[in-house]
């Protein structure tokens, strides 16, 4: 009995079973998201529903991938990408494109058309940022940071006065967009962004011993070998892209991500990327997928997922910036 | 063999570095000394690539340190920088394992792992193998920082001011450890040093720095004395012999 006892801690405490834990749990809540509650036959409910699933993995996957790297790169367990001023640019090329085409006409706008634009736009802008300040004017990370919460600072600023200019129709177009919904996603979105999707993937696996050296800091980092600037580039192009696919398929996602890649840090047990990334990947599908599951199959409230997701993580938010500052 | 040629750097309008101009050989143990400010941790700095120069270049075996790629270097030179502050929750062994990278690119083979038992014996630090650093010492997480670089297994061995937080017996291994792998592995070890006694007994050569320029660069004997000191410090300090070393007393 005592044996078995210990042969379950020391399963428990290895990253790999864990892993497989949090796997299991994930293919759980896929099962789930295509098997509860189904009325009309099969034949419908699988590709309709599973559709869907792959787009809310595909977007959880980016969450939890871009979170991981951007709090990697700076060496901070409390900040996101969206703190660079990512979904105030969004929200920014909704209006804009709203107001340069009219209602009518971007509603109409080819999706794949539209998706592009805003991932290259989004991509564009912070990879311009970064060869200004870093290349240019050889400042560093911090700096970029703050310049990136001033420019969001000024694209929210932008975006309200282009609202205030709009007739209350196309208003209430753009309001709905600024809030992030997992049942808008374009079906027609999901092969460019799947593909883009296993692009980054690829990339980023064979950079996991790398990203581990990194978190040491830049000095131990050179130290090391790790060719910096270079990686902080090419980190940072990857993030810009990640961002814009959920961003774009969704709409902006703030809290989330920080909730899934903290509680990978913790549940994971290590502090390797090849642990923790595929964890906080494994656990932002079990609370998407899950999540919404539950909300639209169980309780039938089919869009506020993103609403008691965003609740959880800033709530999460508070405790973690409450608890760095007892420290 | 180390080349500097003709290093500048200013932050601002201050100068930092003002033309240094060394060659250190392939084997030994330089101390570099100075008062506070005087830019030894900058020049280490930038011989190590972290920081750039505004002129001249740093050459290491024939390569421009700024020019070479970094995995190259990382097999050659290792650096250890005062703040050494992880943010990382992270056990002993896995953060001196680090120091295998560039070899093994993360993926430790056996070889890796004698080299870091090695380095933990090297630095007492085998008892404390499987503690997160954040539960050590100040003196403690200095040793595994050390073990790290050591690991690294380079010709060159940059530290500046290993001996910070440590107690007075682990500071005496650091330094016979310094020496030894100066003697035994034919290493070149340039450490900066605030205790004038121990670069005295243990280095081959003593460089002192005053105000970001070199001003003296001699062996033990010749820096030692109340004039040098003086000069480099403003205090007053006799030259005793003790076991035919000489050795400053100030402390009254």
């Amino acid at each position: 009995m005592n044996s078995v006892r210990a042969v379950v801690a020391r399963s428990l405490s290895n990253p790999v079973y864990r892993l497989m834990m949090a796997g299991v749990f994930a293919a759980l809540a896929i099962v789930a998201f295509l098997t509860l509650n189904v009325r009309a036959s099969w034949a419908f409910t699988l590709p309709f529903r599973g559709e869907k699933v792959i787009a809310i993995m595909l977007v959880g996957v980016a969450i939890a991938f871009s979170t991981v790297l951007f709090q990697t790169l700076t060496h901070n367990r409390i900040l996101t990408p969206g703190i660079m001023g990512f979904d105030s640019l969004y929200a920014l090329l909704q209006s804009f494109m709203l107001l340069l085409l009219g209602r009518i006409a971007f509603v109409q706008l080819n999706p794949q058309l539209k998706w592009l634009i805003e991932v290259m736009v989004m991509a564009g802008a912070l990879c311009g940022l970064y060869y200004w300040l870093f290349l240019r004017q050889k400042r560093d990370l911090p700096v970029l940071i703050l310049v990136g919460i001033v420019l969001g600072l000024l694209f929210r600023s932008l975006n309200s006065l282009i609202g205030r200019m709009m007739d209350p129709v196309e208003f209430d177009v753009l309001q709905d967009l600024m809030f992030a919904n997992f049942n808008r996603i374009d079906g027609s979105l999901l092969a460019v962004a799947g593909f883009l999707m296993l692009l980054v993937s690829a990339w980023l696996w064979r950079q996991r011993y790398v990203l581990d050296v990194l978190q040491l800091g830049d000095a131990i980092a050179v130290n090391l070998g790790l060719n910096q600037r270079a990686l902080t580039l090419k980190l940072i192009v990857a993030i810009a892209f990640l961002v814009s696919i959920s961003t774009a398929l969704v709409g902006p996602v703030t809290f989330f991500g920080i909730l899934v890649a903290n509680i990978a840090y913790a549940v994971s047990g290590s502090y390797q990327h090849r642990f923790v990334i595929p964890m906080a990947s494994f656990l932002a599908i079990i609370a998407l997928v899950g999540g919404q599951a539950i909300l639209e199959y169980v309780l039938k409230f089919g869009s506020s997922l993103s609403i008691v997701v965003e609740f959880i993580g800033g709530v999460f938010f508070l405790g973690l910036v409450m608890r760095q500052g007892r420290r | 063999m180390i080349e500097v040629q003709s290093l500048n750097k200013k932050y601002g309008t201050t100068p930092v570095l003002k033309e240094i101009n060394l060659t250190l050989p392939d084997q030994g143990v330089t101390a570099l000394i100075g008062p506070n400010g005087a830019g030894k941790s900058t020049l280490l700095g930038v011989m190590s690539r972290l920081q750039a120069a505004d002129a001249g270049r740093v050459m290491i075996d024939g390569l421009d340190v700024h020019q070479t790629s970094n995995a190259v270097l990382s097999k050659k030179m290792a650096i250890l920088r005062q703040d050494n502050t992880i943010s990382l929750r992270l056990k002993v062994y896995d953060f001196v394992a680090f120091g295998r990278f560039p070899y093994s690119q993360g993926k430790l083979t056996q070889e890796d792992m004698e080299h870091v038992d090695r380095a933990l014996d090297y630095l007492n630090l085998n008892d404390l193998r499987h503690r997160y650093l954040d539960e050590l010492s100040g003196g403690q997480r200095q040793r595994a920082c050390i073990a790290m670089v050591l690991c690294q297994n380079t010709k060159y061995l940059l530290l500046d001011e290993p001996l910070n937080n440590l107690d007075m017996k682990h500071a005496v291994d650091i330094m016979k450890l310094i020496r030894r792998a100066a003697d035994d592995l034919q290493k070149q070890v340039v450490v900066v040093l605030h205790d004038i006694n121990f670069a005295s007994c243990y280095a081959d050569r003593i460089i002192a720095m005053k105000l970001g320029g070199v001003v003296y660069d001699h062996p033990p004997e010749l820096l030692m004395t109340t004039d040098i000191m003086r000069d480099l410090y403003g205090i007053e300090m006799t030259i005793h012999s003790i076991q035919d070393r000489p050795i400053g007393f100030y402390h009254l």
